[in-house]
């Protein structure tokens, strides 16, 4: 690795040439798609009231920030979001915990948590309505819902099946439960956490829109409902284009901490 | 003098669904300060269960074992562990992998910092101290192991195997190196293996077990003339060779019986 031969440098300028290419073709793609889209909107190849436009959703998208409305519905979807994955992260983390700690509960639990991660959470959506109204709490508690139960026997699962070797090297040190926990369980877990946050992330935002369909007066979940209730296609699309960006932009944050964690190991 | 180690007639069985396997029948033996011993038997026949038992880890079903004339009961902080693998943690630097026993028994005082810098420095470490295990070769992960237990200055050690994961050549390095370590600081020793001329190269006696349920078949006294005083010229030695039939005899006089 050291001497760098014509081979290793031929080697790299490929390597170099295919990351641009491929970057490259995705770009090209983007544009090419938006472009055509704008064309066959202004030629009226397609109806533009209900495929809307670029142009359309920037010129929309525009007019929102300068009302600063846009602000709001993106704070509130962010907020209520990132509300429910922090409280899924913790919980899921300390319940595993819990799990571990005792194998009778976890045996008796099993089956409840099986039962609960399959079953189609927007089901709970109405349910959560009546009981807790419709308030934020109720958005934040949907997208936990989607989340929690598979995060739970997603990381439990990973605890149990750290080394045992390494469990009892613990107990040859005259450690204790809580030492194997903390000093084996926990740390060699954390890859396993982080990417259980990058799935939950995603599925909490799911949950929000979801919960925000049935009970919001803001939101971009909120957005989209109003927005094809009055056939305001422009603010729907520009919705859905926002939470694609809103989630690739959540992903970034969590690829950002793992990267931190993998450099620090 | 009065044994470090002493084993009255443990029994030991495993319990599963499918029934009740005896491992252990009838053991009894005893440690000298200072000794190295060595535990050889066929594979799955209960050696390391031994060890278990005698670190406390798992209770036997009937016999008594004391340390230093008391009755062993639970797990002893005199008796220092070394398992098959090193299990350095990846996720710490070597320096904190070889705190890890001090760290778990409450505090790390300056005398111990300082004892695990002697002890790095001690065995050509020094370099790695903040490096992480996998930049180790398996030779250093295995020393390291051993300053994890050292460090915690144990009257009786247990060697589970400690060499078998390494590859031959290494093996014989590691042994060789490990086995004066342990020479050189007095330590009682307890090593299982199933490797006979491992045995031989390192124990001052060598206890041979039965196939399960294990018994103790024959413990055979080893001793090399002095010029042979390493595991690794112990090897060369004329009396070797005696030594390796000697127990190979009595591990096969085993299966005849059987």
């Amino acid at each position: 690795m050291n001497k760098s031969t014509d081979g290793q440098a031929l080697f790299l300028k490929k390597m170099r040439q295919h990351r641009l290419a491929v970057r490259t073709a995705r770009i090209t793609v983007l544009i090419l798609f938006l472009l055509l889209w704008e064309l066959c909107a202004n030629a009226g190849v397609i109806d533009s009231f209900i495929f809307s436009s670029p142009s359309r959703i920037a010129l929309c998208f525009w007019e929102m920030v300068t009302d600063r409305s846009i602000f709001l519905h993106i704070g509130v979807t962010l907020y209520e979001t990132i509300a429910s994955f922090l409280l899924v992260t913790f919980s899921s983390i300390l319940i595993a915990v819990l799990l571990w700690c005792s194998r009778i509960v976890s045996e008796i639990l099993e089956p409840y948590l099986v039962v609960l991660n399959s079953l189609p959470k927007s089901a709970l959506a109405p349910l959560l309505i009546v009981w807790l109204g419709a308030t934020p709490v109720t958005i934040i508690v949907a997208g936990m819902s989607v989340a929690v139960f598979g995060s739970i026997m997603n990381l439990y699962t990973s605890f149990i099946t750290v080394d045992r070797e390494k469990i009892k090297l613990i107990y040859t040190l005259h450690g204790s439960r809580r030492h194997a926990l903390f000093k084996v369980v926990l740390p060699s877990c954390i890859p396993v956490i982080i990417s259980s946050m990058k799935v939950n992330i995603g599925l909490c935002l799911v949950g929000v829109v979801i919960g925000e369909f049935l009970a919001a007066r803001s939101g971009l979940g909120y957005l989209i409902i109003y927005s094809s209730q009055v056939f305001k296609m422009d603010w729907l699309i520009m919705s859905i284009v926002l939470l694609c960006i809103m989630a690739m932009g959540l992903y970034a944050v969590i690829g950002a901490v793992e990267k931190l964690y993998q450099k620090r190991f | 003098m009065t044994p470090i180690l002493e084993l009255n007639h443990i029994n030991y069985s495993y319990h599963t669904p499918d029934g009740e396997t005896k491992a252990l029948s009838n053991i009894s033996f005893s440690l000298s300060q200072g000794e190295f011993a060595a535990v050889v038997g066929p594979s799955g026949c209960g050696k390391s269960t031994l060890l278990s038992l005698i670190d406390g880890l798992m209770q036997p079903e009937s016999g008594t074992m004391t340390l230093n004339g008391e009755p062993l009961t639970e797990n002893s902080s005199r008796i220092g562990y070394m398992l098959q693998h090193d299990h350095l943690f990846e996720w710490r630097t070597v320096y904190r992998n070889v705190l890890l026993g001090s760290e778990i028994n409450g505090h790390i005082t300056p005398e111990i910092r300082l004892r695990a810098d002697e002890l790095l420095r001690q065995y050509g470490l020094e370099r790695f101290r903040n490096s992480r295990p996998s930049e180790l070769s398996g030779g250093m992960r295995q020393r390291a192991a051993l300053i994890r237990t050292l460090i915690l200055n144990p009257d009786l050690l247990l060697l589970d195997e400690p060499f078998s994961a390494l590859d031959y050549q290494t093996r014989l390095t590691v042994s060789d190196d490990i086995g004066q370590i342990i020479r050189r600081s007095g330590k009682t020793a307890l090593l299982v293996t199933h490797d006979l001329s491992e045995a031989v190269s390192l124990a001052d006696r060598v206890i041979v077990l039965t196939k399960r349920p294990a018994s103790v078949a024959k413990i055979i006294p080893v001793a090399f003339s002095a010029e042979y005083d390493t595991p690794l010229r112990r090897r060369s030695a004329p009396e070797f060779k005696n030594y390796f039939n000697e127990i190979w005899k009595e591990l096969n006089r085993d299966e005849q019986i059987n």
